[in-house]
């Protein structure tokens, strides 16, 4: 990069085009988007799952779809929500933002970015697959989903109890979307902590980068021990084992130990994110900094410790005995405390504020406001005595969906609105955004609400009747129609996606007066980020505070040329042989195995070996 | 030079390291359920062979001397590349995958004198979390065994040298994980029992 | 501590008459000393979660509503925090807390399911997709129905003969898994006569929505008799009747490879049938115990149990054989 290149080279290169370099894509921008794009349609293939659900359950005794189809009906959505579409929604945002928000170019290794992003696309894949290929596996059925619920208790997943390949494809799938979200924790953990731009301390990162940070310790942490669990299962499968086998000495329940050691960091993981885009969305359209930055920070550096106390409170009807229980149920009602600290300084950020209701805020809003309702019932089955009514009821269904659709979804959604003019350069309809609001708002209370009285009146969960004598067939019917009013609503955000794809109103870098440094760039950014990487002095640098000017945004034009690698196609091809390997004992041929390491070795290689510079 | 490389970096560590620290964590994790689990179904197995039927200590004793010293001469590996001497740099590395190889070659005789004895992985719990414990263990070995010699022939190819110490490091960092995994195994599975 | 109040909001608003008879699995009518003690508990819990629900909705309905944007409002001080604050939202919820988890832990040990030694013991075993009950100190085994005694301590001893199922009958108290390798403890004494209803609580394939199960509490003299007639032989079918017919029927056929009717056959993989024809219902509890839903499930369970190992025979039985077997089930008393 000499200075005699300045004049013989534009200082800004020129975007990739076709549709093949998407293939061979590193830029993280790039790579958000496809992550966003895949996580959304697989959200919806989870919606049309649950909505057939919900259809079954309308009427006692329904005839919608058979035991079969339903029990795989409750496993893929479950799976799928949590798999493959929260986790990759919110990774979408871990990759277009985060660099923008630390003043950094890209991730710290773009090519395992890019690995991680197609890893996740053929673990989805695969599962999915499953839903089809029945005849390949003389099914007497198409569909051979996975059926043993998302969480996949032991020793009802033993090949004795589940014969076809259903688990397997459940087994081999997770196994497969594990490696992706490994290996994209390595990657964001070094890039937050050693990418930021100069001056940004780790006192000044934005909260979202904050909770991301936090959220991928938890993710290198928990994923290695569903890892042994599953593998453990594999064994058990394939080669004749007896991990959770009785007879043998074993005992189911460790599986159940592995799993929601695994299960309860995961929750959190999936929470923790749109925590970190409430903490940003709120401050922006209240006008006023986050209320207690220092301690809301710390407050989820301690749930993600105080995550790891807690799991057994997903077994409080195993019979652990009365210590341990009264143990877990300790540790639960503890890490409330961080919890309900986040919800008070949310709501001392917007007190004394000067409130713009936009979409992105009314989300945001929504989310607090159902989180509390979601924590509270959590409270309740923090006790175990009152779990035992609880648990594998409806009332633990409505639990999930407060935090998770009320919560997290929410959460995704006013990311999406907040950023969606940074990601692609046109604002969303702010109108049919809170027709999209108002009709989800209503359609969540609607299908969930109900849920807890469903539960308490003794309907368990996973089961695809009812008896009508139970007397919950018109609370059903109530949360049927629930459903689809949330099905309504995400209409309603697509037609303003296609609307304002093309039409929309441009975005400038700055459509809501944000704070932090995304905003000092145009929307879309350039390729390279940022012209000149900004020295960072504040919390809020593009904010006056009492000690600061606003920043000055980064020049138009570079003033150098700056290098942007070219891409490259060796993380999708390493990422192919996983899938590969997984087909042979999916399919018991050795030789695919083989092929699989090769596909997967040969493209660590030439990985490895690549002149690739960032 | 890749940017991960570059000097300036918030933490002052080189990026590479640090993903492979994060990495190491995980893996702790990951050897740590295993473990574990090993310890959970100790004793629990309905039927025999059991570990003091089966364990040979002394065997394992010089197996594990022998992972050790493949320690030692990874140290000099990294010292040799470092000041730039690439001809020990090439012994040294080719030591470190032999005695890796040897360990490797005694696992194997271990894992096949053991089912001729009777203890298979279907055989009881012991069987079961032994060899899926210690050949989790093995297959680590083996991936560094096949890094080991790729930098090797690298060097030979004389594509190896100072500039590149950071790589030969991080293989230094795997390989030394690697061996602490294995004497907390020893420990655990042959040493207590 | 106040006494605790009634959840009557939500009786009212989902009109339950009774909280009771019109919801026979409901957690909210509990009629025996485990449910009791678990219902005091979340009446508790539930109040103290309305009030924080109330008191925190509202502080965010105000603030949305009172700082909402109107044109000529001056810039919001930027305030940071506030230390003092940050202390009392974090010591008041954990007070709340307190009040919440020492009376959890009170009634964990109280329901941790041991019961005195003179409580009837009953054995639980889960089956895909049904539940067996044994009486080992009267040498009773039975299936579907559980009878106890009005006021008197029942240990149930819980566990599972494939995979995980979870023993639940709302009205009676919490559930606990039956995990096969281990055996979970309930202990309650029930406190008024009646039919309560269940049904498994932890996924365990194809049917688990039709594993269901219902608990008798007789009173004193009620439950000796039953005791009495689950003990009894069955009586010999009158010569020349249906029932006897069926008893022939039962005797050359599959049956008796799963099941067990005293005297006749000694299958244990599906339920005893000694005394099926005292039962309310037949199946898991599925359906009532009539000569229509016994016919049909002769006939065919598979179609109206997906999963079940209980298979059509072959060749098929005749319509004459599956009335003659359905009298001979129902003369089994």
């Amino acid at each position: 990069m000499t200075h005699a290149a300045v004049h013989a080279q534009p200082a800004a290169p020129p975007a990739p085009r076709g549709w093949t370099s998407w293939l061979t894509t590193t830029d993280h921008k790039r790579i958000g988007l496809l992550y966003f794009w895949t996580a959304f349609a697989f959200f919806l293939v989870g919606g049309v799952e649950a909505l057939l659900i919900r259809l079954q359950l309308a009427q006692p005794n329904g005839h919608v779809v058979s035991a079969e189809t339903y029990n795989q009906l409750f496993t893929m959505h479950g799976t799928t929500m949590v798999f493959l579409a929260l986790m990759p929604l919110s990774a979408s945002f871990f990759n277009y933002i985060v660099p923008l928000q630390i003043g950094a170019r890209d991730v710290a290794f773009p090519r395992l970015n890019a690995f991680s992003y197609w890893v996740f696309l053929l673990g989805g894949l695969f599962l999915n697959a499953s839903w089809l290929v029945g005849p390949l596996f003389h099914a007497g059925r198409w569909n051979v989903a996975p059926d043993a619920g998302w969480f996949g208790y032991a020793n009802l997943t033993e090949r004795q109890f589940s014969p076809g390949p259903n688990i397997d494809f459940w087994v081999l799938g997770l196994q497969i979307l594990g490696i992706s979200s490994l290996a994209a924790g390595f990657n964001f953990i070094v890039t937050i902590l050693n990418l930021r731009a100069p001056g940004l301390k780790m006192m000044r990162l934005p909260t979202f980068s904050w909770m991301t940070l936090v959220t991928q310790f938890l993710i290198i942490t928990a994923f290695p021990v569903i890892t042994v669990g599953l593998v453990f299962l594999m064994f058990d499968r394939f080669f004749g084992t007896h991990f959770y086998l009785p007879q043998a000495g074993g005992t189911p329940i460790l599986w159940q130990h592995l799993f929601w050691l695994f299960g309860h960091p995961e929750v959190y993981i999936l929470i923790l994110p749109a925590m970190g885009i409430v903490s940003e969305v709120l401050p922006t359209f209240a006008r006023k900094p986050l209320f207690g930055y220092v301690v809301v920070v710390y407050s989820g550096i301690l749930i993600g410790f105080m995550g790891w106390g807690v799991w057994s409170h997903h077994m409080f009807s195993v019979g652990l005995g009365p210590v341990a229980d009264s143990v877990f149920g300790a540790t639960t009602m503890l890490i409330a405390v961080p919890t309900g600290v986040k919800i008070f300084n949310w709501i001392a950020t917007l007190w004394g504020g000067d409130i713009r209701p936009t979409a992105a805020l009314h989300f945001a809003v929504g989310f607090i406001a159902m989180f509390i309702i979601g924590g509270l019932s959590g409270v309740s089955h923090a006790s175990p005595p009152a779990d035992l009514q609880q648990t594998d009821t409806y009332y633990v269904v409505a639990h999930i969906h407060y935090v998770l659709f009320g919560g997290t979804i929410q959460g995704l959604f006013a990311g999406i609105y907040y950023w969606w003019p940074k990601m692609t350069g046109r604002l969303l309809d702010e109108r049919l955004g809170k027709w999209h609001f108002w009709l989800q708002f209503v359609g969540l209370n609607l299908a969930f609400f109900p849920m807890h009285f469903i539960g308490l009146l003794g309907m368990p969960r996973r089961i695809y009747t009812y008896a009508p004598e139970l007397g919950v067939s018109t609370l059903n019917l109530v949360s049927t129609v629930g459903a689809f009013l949330i099905a309504a609503a995400l209409l309603v955000f697509l037609v303003n996606v296609a609307r304002t794809r093309r039409s929309g109103a441009r975005a400038p870098n700055d459509p809501w007066g944000g704070a932090t440094l995304e905003w000092s760039i145009p929307s879309p950014p350039p390729v390279y980020n940022f012209s000149v990487i900004p020295t960072v002095e504040s919390r809020m640098p593009r904010w006056r505070t009492e000690h600061h000017a606003p920043m000055a945004d980064p020049p138009a034009v570079p003033p150098a040329p700056i290098h942007v690698p070219a891409g490259s196609r060796w993380p999708l091809v390493a990422a192919l042989g996983l899938p590969i390997l997984a087909l042979a004992p999916l399919t018991h041929t050795l030789w695919l195995a083989f092929a699989g390491a090769a596909v997967l070795l040969f493209g660590i290689y030439r990985w490895a070996f690549e002149p690739f510079e960032v | 030079m890749t940017h991960a490389s570059v000097t300036h970096t918030s933490m002052g560590l080189d990026s590479r390291k640090m993903a492979f620290w994060a990495f190491i964590g995980s893996e702790c994790l990951l050897f740590g359920s295993l473990i574990s689990t090993y310890l959970v179904y100790k004793g629990k197995s309905v039927v025999g062979p059991y570990p003091h039927d089966i364990l040979n200590i002394p065997f394992t004793s010089v197996s594990t001397f022998d992972l050790l010293m493949s320690s030692l001469m990874m140290v000099l590996a990294l010292a040799a590349v470092q000041r730039g001497d690439m001809r020990w740099a090439k012994v040294w590395l080719f030591m470190t995958a032999l005695l890796g190889m040897f360990f490797l070659g005694g696992q194997v005789y271990e894992f096949t004198s053991f089912v001729h004895e009777g203890l298979t992985l279907q055989r009881n719990l012991f069987g079961a979390t032994f060899f899926v414990l210690t050949g989790t263990h093995g297959a680590h070995v083996t991936v560094g065994v096949l890094w080991l010699l790729t930098l090797w022939v690298r060097a030979l190819q004389g594509k190896l040298g100072p500039a590149n110490a950071m790589t030969v490091e991080i293989t230094g960092l795997y390989w030394h994980f690697v061996d602490v995994v294995w004497i907390v195994i020893f420990t655990v599975v042959y040493l207590i029992q | 501590m106040p006494r605790p109040r009634r959840l009557w909001p939500l009786c009212a608003v989902f009109f339950l008459a009774g909280c009771g008879g019109r919801f026979p699995q409901s957690t909210l009518a509990p009629h025996s000393d485990f449910g009791r003690a678990i219902d005091r508990l979340f009446t508790d819990i539930f109040w103290w979660a309305a009030l924080v629900f109330a008191v925190v909705e509202t502080l965010l309905l105000v603030a949305i509503v009172r700082f909402r944007h109107r044109p000529g409002r001056a810039a919001p001080r930027p305030t940071h925090g506030h230390t003092l604050l940050e202390i009392a939202w974090t010591i008041a919820p954990a007070v709340i807390l307190v009040f919440v988890a020492v009376p959890t832990v009170r009634t964990i040990f109280v329901t941790a399911g041991t019961a005195p030694p003179d409580a009837l013991k009953v054995e639980v075993v889960g089956h895909q997709w049904w539940w067996e009950y044994r009486y080992p100190e009267l040498g009773i085994v039975t299936a579907d129905e559980m009878h106890v005694p009005l006021g008197r301590p029942v240990q149930v001893a819980i566990t599972s003969a494939d995979v995980i199922h979870s023993f639940w009958a709302p009205m009676l108290g919490g559930k606990r898994d039956a995990i096969p390798g281990h055996v979970n403890r309930i202990a309650f004494r029930a406190d008024s006569a009646g039919e309560y209803w269940g049904q498994c609580a932890e996924f365990c394939g194809a049917s688990h929505a039709n594993m269901r199960l219902r608990v008798f509490v007789d009173s004193g003299p009620a439950f000796e008799t039953w005791v009495r007639d689950q003990r009894a032989a069955p009586a010999p079918p009158a010569p020349g009747s249906a029932a006897e017919q069926g008893r022939t029927v039962f005797a050359r056929s599959a049956c008796i490879g799963c099941h067990t009717v005293q005297g006749v056959s000694a299958g244990v993989i599906g339920p005893n049938l000694t005394h099926v024809g005292s039962r309310r219902t037949i199946a898991g509890g599925m359906f009532p115990n009539d000569s229509a839903h016994l016919a049909q499930w002769i006939a065919d369970a598979p179609a109206l149990k997906p999963g079940s190992i209980m298979t059509r025979m072959k060749p098929p039985l005749t319509d004459a054989d599956i009335a003659a077997l359905v009298a001979y089930l129902q003369s089994l008393q």
